[in-house]
């Protein structure tokens, strides 16, 4: 499963997509170290499956939460999507 | 008291058929929206009566009137019900639900039994949100994606639009297609801004049909957007209150070039049914298990 968090304003899309089939299959859970905002949590989903999420609070702000690791210049992989191994985190911007 | 021009129609339903005494299973689904609050009973996996209602302030009260409502005249008391899954924004808070599953999976549960298996597509058009939803045969979620920032392309928003311009909301969608031509959109999505916009234009001397059209426009673009993100396969459907306006709906069709499918059952009841599903799958797990 495909789940996009985050939201769409005046200034853009600000979604991160979270691809379940993949996190399911990772037992290390390094994305919720990596992140230094503390955006991603780990859920028991719909059909039981214990996969990583956005936490509620942080998806309408992602813009403001994700901005430290995307600086204008000098800008480097993100430490989420670095630490993710089977490569399930995706940022739209 | 002045007329609420908001205020949409409140129901309940039952199928005078069915005998719930001899049916194998009763489930139910109940969905405490942030607007909107419904319950569905399933008898033996068909819909034996539904309800729908305004959400109050209270979400296990408001849990409590829509099963109480939809039980009205049909013999059956609350404990009657094997199992029940709440969803929603207040499914946590509903006390007699044995679980709670939000409502992107019942949605696509639910669209699955209304509009049969080949559903893939779907739009729900919530009261404050708006989920973009791709599911499976099985009515498994296969992405989603979900507006729950601003109130543009909301039944809220069609609300505000309804008592700003004194028309009942039933009739904005037919009224939204009595213009000679099309206006274009209102340029802001957002509420707030459109109606101001929307009293600039009548201020301008725009006929009333021609601001609903624009606004209706602005909605559909609005969520086409969001659509395009998780992608449009065939077949599309629309849920939630939204998908009863045809001005709406007429117009997402008219972007997508894509035709909606005609619904069966009222599309504000899919995420109860969908919940009411589910409580039926987790009643015969829990059985087999016995």
């Amino acid at each position: 499963m495909l789940a996009n968090y985050g939201y769409k304003d005046g200034s853009g899309d600000y979604y991160i997509t979270i691809d379940t089939d993949k996190c399911v299959t990772c037992s290390d859970r390094k994305c919720i170290q990596a992140c230094p905002q503390k955006v991603f949590e780990i859920i028991t989903d719909d059909y039981d499956q214990e996969v990583a999420s956005v936490v509620s609070d942080q998806s309408k702000k992602l813009k403001y939460s994700c901005a430290p690791c995307k600086p204008n210049v000098g800008r480097k992989e993100l430490p989420c999507v670095l630490a993710c191994e089977p490569k399930a985190i995706n940022h739209s911007w | 008291m002045d007329k609420q021009f908001w205020r949409w129609k409140e129901y309940n339903w039952k199928e005078e058929k069915l005998n719930w005494k001899e049916a194998r299973s009763i489930t139910a689904g109940i969905d405490v929206g942030s607007v909107s609050s419904q319950a569905v009973i399933l008898t033996a996996g068909k819909i034996f009566a539904y309800s729908s209602q305004r959400t109050g302030s209270d979400s296990p009260q408001s849990a409590q009137k829509a099963i109480n409502w939809a039980l009205e005249g049909t013999g059956m008391k609350l404990e009657d019900i094997q199992f029940i899954v709440g969803t929603g924004y207040g499914r946590v808070n509903i006390p007699f639900a044995q679980k709670a599953i939000t409502e992107i999976a019942c949605h696509a549960r639910g669209a699955n039994f209304m509009y049969g298996s080949s559903v893939r597509t779907i739009l729900d058009m919530g009261g404050q949100d708006c989920k973009a939803i791709r599911c499976d045969e099985r009515g498994k979620v296969v992405s989603f994606l979900m507006n729950d920032k601003c109130a543009a392309g909301t039944g809220r928003g069609m609300e505000v639009f309804a008592d700003l311009l004194t028309i009942p909301i039933e009739e904005i969608g037919d009224l939204s297609f009595t213009v000679e031509q099309e206006p274009p959109p209102v340029s802001c999505t957002c509420v707030v801004f459109a109606k101001s916009e929307a009293l600039r234009l009548l201020r301008q001397g725009w006929p009333k049909n021609k601001v609903v059209a624009s606004y209706c426009s602005a909605m559909a673009h609005r969520v086409v957007t969001l659509l395009e993100r998780v992608g449009v396969e065939k077949e599309f459907a629309i849920t939630g209150g939204i998908g009863k306006n045809r001005g709406v709906v007429g117009r997402i069709e008219k972007e997508l070039n894509v035709k909606a499918l005609t619904p069966t059952w009222d599309t504000q009841i899919a995420g109860a049914l969908g919940a009411a599903l589910f409580a039926q799958a987790l009643l015969e797990k829990t059985k087999s298990l016995n």
